[in-house]
């Protein structure tokens, strides 16, 4: 459904495109060997390229540029032979050099595709302009000294991947599920954790609004730096709003960054203004340009896992989901795999889809725990899925399993063992279970022959009080049906 | 090509570089006079040749990706003007 915002003077449509910033998967920096790993000792993952001292060169890192490569085959896009290296221009304390190196107009993946998947189960493609290969800066702390600002460089030069949308999403929704996809692309093949709260993804929006129907593109303010997708989407709303607002009273819109207040939920003009898009690019003299050849893409390519979409698609015929299920359980490549493997073991791939996206992902959410954390494993959660389909528990019984599983850890024949939950398929059994509730409700037994044959759930119910459950709902009713007939 | 003095001003400022408004207007006629003299460069025919950024054939070399550098603050800190433990102190800035 469309997103629509209600003006006085109309209805007006978003456009929004993104920008994302992934710390890229590699052992050492993009230009240096001093390692990436996060939350080291103040400035202890630091090369003298890093902190800019005077002499020092920089020297492409090669796992870098197959990330990128990887990246860009991923996202179906046109993957550059030859790129160049250039430098951007701007004064901060946590960038040393003055400058950070990107790509400006050569970067090395350009146009591509993502296709979002919508919580109706709907698709819908988005264009991706280009990616380009930079450094990250330094990390500077504010709050530690009152008129100091403390600046650690472990951050300064690792690799980002800047990924550029077109300006193709048209609600907050959109840039969510954008957010979404991209993420778990790039978690599928290896080349960025997606850790938002970490800053290993970070995303800029661009923001303008049109009336319904008219294809212009209007000024468009930038929001920088949000860290949860959460927010991305809050903030895109209230800028959206605060846009018709400005146009609607005769005001026009200025083309500048902003910044988001989480706590406040609106967005504010940042002071820096000076910074603006003045960068005064040039091609980085220390580095020559970034060439490779076709075999080189191809042993890539050769490499790539099955990705979301493709995983998506062979999962809704090879076991007949919805594209929504099928969606939700490909979101996350180690989800896919538990799922694929309650499956197989239990040859059901209905009741595994259900309890694997219903019952446990409820929990692991309630919980907060990925499936690797899993109270439950897959094997486990294959046999309490064989122990209902070989009527050893009844459906109502396996979720008491199932509780008992998180609880205890144990595997749920064991528990129906201890417990004696096996379901009684035994007519004998049932039979004295059965003539004995006849017995103590005559009056009952006495409208069910007067035709009120509803009542027939009731006695049902009753058995399986009686059976603490364990009786076997299809053959109570049946034997139930029988009795009262003679 | 001539450069105005907003121009040179801008320039100056992005730089962070100090200019007098004295200095200006020298500055502009030097900085013009480079300009010019580069200028120089387009009387030679380049349509045969394709745009490029350095005199050699050569393309970028790359390393393995190993950790092979770093551990070493006290160095990286040695010319600091100014430290606090091992992190560089610079006046504070916050947007």
């Amino acid at each position: 459904m469309a997103y629509i915002i209600k003006g006085e003077t109309g209805d007006w449509e978003v456009v929004i495109g993104l920008e994302v910033h992934a710390q890229v998967i590699s052992a050492s920096k993009l230009f240096s060997g001093a390692s990436t790993t996060f939350g080291s000792d103040p400035n202890s993952n630091v090369a003298f390229v890093d902190a800019a001292m005077p002499g020092m060169l920089p020297v492409i890192n090669a796992v870098a540029v197959e990330q990128a490569v990887r990246t860009g085959l991923g996202l179906k896009a046109k993957i550059n032979h030859r790129s160049v290296f250039a430098r951007k221009n701007y004064f901060y304390a946590d960038l040393p050099q003055g400058y950070q190196i990107s790509q400006f107009d050569q970067p090395i993946v350009g146009e591509g595709i993502l296709v979002l998947d919508m919580p109706d189960g709907s698709s819908r493609a988005v264009g991706i302009e280009r990616l380009h290969l930079e450094q990250d800066a330094g990390k500077s702390i504010h709050d530690i000294h009152p008129t100091k600002s403390f600046i650690d460089l472990n951050r300064a030069g690792v690799t980002l991947m800047e990924i550029v949308s077109k300006p193709d999403m048209r609600s907050p929704d959109e840039a969510g599920a954008y957010l979404k996809k991209l993420r778990s692309i790039m978690r599928y093949l290896g080349t960025c954790d997606g850790n938002m709260e970490e800053g290993s993804m970070r995303c800029d929006a661009n923001v303008s609004v049109r009336p319904v129907g008219s294809t212009e593109l209007r000024t468009r303010c930038e929001i920088k730096n949000v860290n949860s997708m959460r927010f991305v989407m809050q903030a895109i709303e209230f800028e959206a709003k605060r846009h018709v607002d400005v146009y609607e009273n005769g005001g026009k819109i200025d083309q500048e960054t902003r910044q988001y207040d989480s706590a406040k939920g609106e967005t504010r003009t940042m002071r820096s203004k000076e910074f603006a898009h003045d960068y005064r690019y040039f091609p980085d003299p220390d580095l020559l340009p970034l060439v490779f050849d076709d075999a080189y893409v191809a042993s890539i390519k050769a490499t790539l896992p099955e990705l979301p979409d493709d995983k998506k698609e062979r999962f809704i015929s090879q076991y007949c989901l919805t594209p929504y299920d099928a969606g939700v359980l490909v979101g996350e490549k180690e989800n896919a795999d538990f799922y694929e493997k309650v499956a197989a073991q239990s040859g059901d791939w209905k009741l595994a889809n259900s309890w694997v996206s219903n019952n446990l992902f409820a929990v692991l959410n309630a919980r907060n725990l990925s499936i690797a954390e899993s109270p439950i494993s897959a094997d486990d959660l294959s046999k309490l899925i064989t122990l209902i389909k070989n009527d050893t528990i009844s459906n109502r019984l396996a979720k008491d399993v199932f509780e008992i599983m998180l609880e205890t850890g144990k595997a749920p024949d064991v528990i129906v063992e201890e417990r004696g939950m096996k379901q009684i398929t035994d007519t004998g059994a049932l039979d004295k279970a059965i003539d004995d509730i006849l017995a103590a409700n005559a009056d009952k037994v006495a409208q069910v022959s007067a035709g009120k044959e509803a009542l027939i759930g009731w006695f049902v119910g009753q058995v399986m009080k009686a059976t603490q459950g364990k009786a076997n709902p299809a053959l109570c009713q049946e034997l139930l049906k029988k009795k009262l007939a003679q | 090509m001539s450069l105005d003095k907003a121009t040179v001003r801008r320039i100056a400022h992005l730089a962070r570089i100090e200019v007098p408004d004295a200095d200006l207007d020298p500055m502009v006629k030097e900085l013009t006079g480079i300009m010019n003299w580069i200028e120089q460069l387009k009387e030679v025919n380049t349509d045969a040749v394709a745009p490029m950024t350095g005199g050699t054939d050569m393309t970028l070399a790359w390393r393995k990706d190993t950790v092979s550098d770093g551990a070493q603050p006290e160095k990286v800190l040695s010319n600091a003007p100014d430290k606090h433990d091992h992190f560089f102190s610079v006046p504070k800035v916050v947007e």
